[in-house]
């Protein structure tokens, strides 16, 4: 029991606080009563509760929760006993103290419960989670056997074939070592046999030889008017000791003359190689030497050694006897002194590098200036000097005129004539230049006609945009007003210009309705008709002509009408009509006025008859 | 260009004199000179037989004609037109003749190569060289006239002979190092004699004037050979055609290669031009109507005309793939020519027929490839230019220079050519006919070939 207490003191004390906390506040009680039924107790557990206890068991079931709470480790329910006999009383205070404190055990039991819970499913997920990444990589693991597997069986393969291979090879040597030892015993037999078979033939050639060459073939035979003399003009001579031996000195003076002219070759070719050296170590030398005066206190010893080297070769080399010297003698000199030059030079050439990617780094705008600013000043004083010139050019063209006047005739008129020759020159020049002039203008102008073209071309689509409109508006009105006049006074309201035109659309155009339609304006009808060759029918003609009569523009298409059907049924009346309309416009004020397709056409059309 | 009329000749027979006055060709039996200038008839001889070949003597004196299956030469004299000389080789029968350099002697080769017949017009003295050997190039001389190498056979090996031409005596007589010697050839400064060996070996030996071996070069084994040789006019260099499809260079110093030119079938470098002849039909424009339609005798009218295109790199040429199981198949370097100032080479490989490569010596490179529309015949460098005309067989003519090169129309289907030694003119051989072809002054083909070439 004594144990017990000091396990509970500090909860007893909790108690007592606790109780002296209700005491002292009775609305915190009663919060806490809010608190107690504001725990959600499903009916069941009450009607659980009110199974445990019932009236009649009241007794037993507190001393039932008591021993129970007891064993938890909670206070009696009871109030201490005095005596063992007394009956004990149950602690109200008590019993509330443990409901709260079962309470609060409670929540935080479902607290931690939650808590487990969600670990647990997070836990379970996580379990899950592996699960899965545990099976892919066993499949992983499968997977990649098996292609381990693969290639393994692969490489075995292949080390098969390779295996194969190599046997093929070693086979294929082998038939090729082969072949070339039946090549070689082919080639020897075929030698051995070409050797008996040449011997056999030379045996039949000797037999043969003997029998046509020794029976004195009365046909073996030069037939010859008479002897000619030899090309030197001298006498064969004999053949003896003598000219064999001449003909030997002879050979060998042939060759010995070919060895010597070789020789002179080559030693000319020496020569000239070894100025070409000379030259080059002496360039070298003078290139080297002054570089070397204002880099000795810095250039270490080596370098200095081996300028003096240098000094003292160039001594030797100004010897020119040296250079008649067998190569032999001075080759060892030589080529280490032109060695060391040539270190040397390739060191200096390797600080030049250096210092101009120095420079190239730096700077580099400045000497640009400079340059131009050079160059500047050249060109003026360049531009100076021409307008010098110039001026005495023609200072000096006026002297001679002046002395060419002062001279007698035949020289004026020479002088003339070269000035005339001059100006001839000039004024082709200029003749030329006008020439090209004309045909940019001729150019610019085919251009301009063009642009008119599309201009009018566009007008005329702008016109139809415009009479298709007009028409609509027309027929809007129609449908209201029937009566013509009023539609005229309509269109004479719409517009200044076209007053005219519009009153004969509208006059027009229950006839014919596309055609006076297009007939937006005179000029674009002209234009219309210049750009479209095509000759239009004659009903076209009868009522463009009987509209728009007073335009030059009919002209046009009266002649490409005439010219179309010349001649063609001379009687009908139309026809004549309208040449004799025809004669008055001006054609040629027509055909420059037209574009060049329509001249093109027309020409086209006039060749056909 | 001009060309003279169309004249008969028969088996290609037409030679200029080698100082370049007279025109010798033959028609069946007769051989007919002609002035080279004005084209008159200046002689006209009349031979026992059709002749088979003709010669000039070296001092353009006298003409040869051999007629091979009568066993028969006759010679005859320019300057007494009466003389006449007739050279009966009898049952040893004649399969080559030819002049010594002298002018004055004949060799006459009898069948189954058994002697040389050397007749003299000089004097009665008939001497006879015994075992010539039966083979492409056996007789040389050398450019001054004075030696001459034969190759021999005897007991199965091959022998050099040189005797001096003066008056035949033999001055060197040396076995080569060869299995079957094909071919010999004097360098033209005299002192060189190139010796090669057949087509199954690559060997080349070169000898001294007097004997020495100089040295031996070879390419490779073990497979087939040289197949054509050439000296350059100095003499400094040797071309070896092979077949391989390369060209070897040999130097005169060392006797080493200096370089070798492949004859690829495809072309690469952007540096070379390659001529590309291209047919073109004729426009049969309204303007080309002309209105006397041309004359009917004027032969058919060329169904297209062809010049030259700059073909752009990378080109490939047209091969012939060869027929190996047969004997001397079309592949290697057949044709081999030095220009006169030895600046180029002109090559031709025997499997890419349509195609003329001309080389640069000087700086050892491939210059121009000539690629033609029918297979090449033959070609010649102008004896005074660099200037290369080519025969295709056809009735065209084809001229290269460095400027360019050009097509040109000519009568007749051109089987060989051969220049005249001033350059000014050419003899275009056909089957049955020849002409000469005049060639403007320099200056005017120079222009013409900058106009077509437009190479510089």
């Amino acid at each position: 029991m004594g144990d017990w207490m000091t396990v509970t003191d500090p909860e007893s004390k909790t108690i007592s606080q606790y109780t002296s906390e209700t005491k002292m506040s009775p609305s915190s009680l009663y919060s806490q009563q809010v608190l107690c039924s504001s725990i959600p107790l499903s009916k069941n557990v009450h009607s659980f509760f009110s199974a445990f206890c019932t009236e009649d068991n009241i007794e037993q079931s507190i001393s039932y929760l008591d021993q129970e709470l007891t064993t938890f480790g909670f206070p009696s329910l009871y109030e201490e006993s005095k005596g063992k006999e007394t009956k004990r009383e149950l602690n109200i205070v008590a019993v509330l103290n443990c409901m709260n404190e079962l309470l609060v055990l409670q929540r935080k039991n479902l607290l931690a419960q939650e808590n487990v819970e969600t670990q647990n499913l997070k836990l379970g997920s996580d379990m899950d989670h592996l699960q899965s990444c545990y099976s892919k990589l066993k499949e992983q693991l499968e997977t990649s056997r098996r292609e381990m597997i693969g290639l393994q069986e692969r490489d075995r393969q292949l080390q098969c074939k390779n295996r194969n291979l190599h046997q093929l090879l070693k086979n294929e040597k082998d038939e090729v070592q082969k072949l070339q030892n039946i090549i070689a015993s082919r080639a020897t037999q075929y030698n051995h046999d070409m050797k008996r078979k040449e011997r056999e033939y030379n045996k039949l050639k000797e037999r043969l030889h003997q029998l046509v060459m020794n029976k004195k073939d009365k046909k073996i035979a030069m037939d010859i008017l008479n002897y000619v003399g030899r090309a030197d003009g001298k006498r064969g001579s004999w053949r003896t000791g003598k000219t064999e031996a001449r003909n030997e000195d002879e050979m060998y003076k042939i060759l010995l003359n070919d060895y010597e002219y070789r020789q002179k070759q080559i030693l000319m070719e020496n020569a000239e190689l070894k100025k070409v050296l000379q030259q080059m170590k002496k360039e070298m030398i003078s290139l080297l030497s002054p570089q070397k005066k204002k880099p000795r206190e810095r250039v270490d010893d080596s370098t200095g050694t081996v300028i003096s080297d240098v000094e003292e070769d160039a001594g030797e080399l100004s010897r020119e006897s040296m250079w008649d010297l067998s190569c032999e003698t001075v080759r060892e000199q030589l080529t280490n002194s032109i060695r060391k030059q040539w270190r040397i030079l390739k060191s200096h050439v390797e600080k030049l590098d250096n210092q101009v990617s120095k420079v190239h780094l730096e700077g580099f705008n400045d000497e640009d200036v400079i340059s131009r600013q050079d160059h500047e000043q050249e060109t003026e004083k360049l531009e100076l000097e021409i307008q010098q010139c110039k001026e005495m050019i023609k200072t000096q063209q006026q002297l001679l005129q002046q002395l060419a006047t002062a001279y007698d005739d035949d020289t004026t008129s020479l002088l003339r004539d070269c000035y005339l020759l001059e100006e001839k020159e000039r004024l082709k020049e200029e003749w030329s230049l006008f020439k090209e002039q004309k045909k940019n203008f001729e150019r610019e102008r085919r251009s301009f006609t063009e642009a008119a073209i599309r201009l009018g071309l566009e007008r005329k689509a702008f016109e139809e945009e415009r009479a298709s409109w007009l028409k609509q508006q027309f027929l809007n009105m129609t449908t209201f007003d029937h009566q013509n006049s009023e539609n005229v006074k309509l269109f004479s309201a719409f517009s200044g210009s076209s007053d005219w035109d519009n009153l004969i659309v509208h006059s027009r155009q229950p006839q014919k309705k596309p055609h006076s339609v297009s007939n937006g304006s005179p000029v674009c009808m002209s234009k219309l008709t210049k750009s479209l060759p095509a000759s239009p029918s004659t009903s076209d003609f009868c009522q463009t002509r009987s509209c728009i009569s007073e335009h030059s523009s009919i002209n046009v298409l009266n002649i490409t009408a005439e010219e179309i059907k010349p001649n063609q049924v001379g009687g009908e009346c139309t026809n004549q009509k309208w040449s004799v309309a025809s004669r008055p416009g001006s054609q040629e004020g027509c055909y420059s006025g037209c574009s060049l397709s329509y001249t093109n056409s027309h020409v086209e059309k006039d060749d056909l008859p | 260009m001009n060309f003279s009329e169309v004249f008969k000749l028969s088996s290609l027979l037409c030679k200029f004199s080698p100082d370049g006055k007279y025109l010798a060709s033959c028609v069946q039996y007769r051989l007919v000179v002609r002035d080279v200038n004005t084209l008159q008839i200046l002689q006209l001889y009349t031979c026992l037989d059709q002749i088979q070949h003709i010669e000039w003597s070296a001092d353009s004196l006298f003409i040869l004609c051999a007629m091979y299956k009568r066993g028969l030469v006759q010679v005859w004299s320019l300057e007494q037109p009466e003389w006449h000389c007739k050279i009966d080789e009898g049952s040893a029968g004649l399969v080559a003749s030819c002049w010594s350099p002298d002018g004055r002697h004949i060799l006459n080769t009898t069948e189954f190569h058994l002697r040389i017949t050397v007749w003299s017009l000089c004097t009665k003295s008939v001497s006879y060289i015994k075992y010539p050997k039966a083979c492409l190039q056996g007789i040389t001389f050398t450019r001054d006239g004075r030696y001459m190498a034969l190759a021999e056979r005897r007991d199965c090996k091959d022998y050099v002979s040189i005797f001096v031409c003066s008056d035949w005596q033999l001055l060197r007589h040396f076995d080569t190092d060869t299995q079957d010697l094909t071919g010999i050839e004097w360098a033209p400064n005299g002192c060189v004699l190139a010796v090669w060996d057949t087509c199954l070996e690559y060997k080349i030996l070169l000898y001294s004037l007097d004997g020495r071996l100089l040295s031996t070069y070879s390419a490779y084994e073990w497979s087939l050979g040289i197949k054509s040789v050439a000296w350059s006019p100095s003499s400094q260099f040797l071309a070896v055609g092979s077949y391989d499809g390369k060209v070897r260079i040999l130097n005169h110093v060392t006797w080493k290669m200096i370089t070798e030119f492949g004859h690829p079938a495809a072309i690469n470098d952007p540096k070379i031009v390659v001529y590309k002849e291209a047919e073109k039909s004729p426009q049969l424009g309204l303007g080309c109507l002309s209105f006397p339609p041309p004359r009917a005798g004027a032969g058919p009218l060329p169904s297209s005309e062809s010049k030259y295109e700059i073909a752009s790199v990378p080109v490939s040429l047209q091969t012939l793939k060869p027929v190996t199981d047969r004997a001397n198949p079309k592949i290697g370097i057949g044709m081999l020519a030095f220009s006169p100032d030895s600046y180029f080479l002109a090559t031709r490989n025997d499997n890419i027929p349509n195609a003329v490569w001309v080389w640069d010596i000087q700086k050892l490179r491939l210059f121009a490839v000539l690629e033609q529309l029918s297979p090449v015949r033959a070609f010649q460098w102008d004896p005074q230019q660099p200037r290369l005309a080519i025969c295709t067989g056809g009735s065209r003519l084809y001229l290269w220079s460095p400027a360019g090169c050009m097509s040109v129309q000519v009568p007749g289907e051109v089987l060989s050519l051969c220049w005249h030694l001033s350059g000014d003119s050419m003899a275009l051989l056909s089957k049955d006919h020849f002409c000469l072809c005049f060639l403007e002054t320099e200056a005017v083909v120079g222009t013409a070939c900058r106009q077509l070439g437009g190479h510089t």
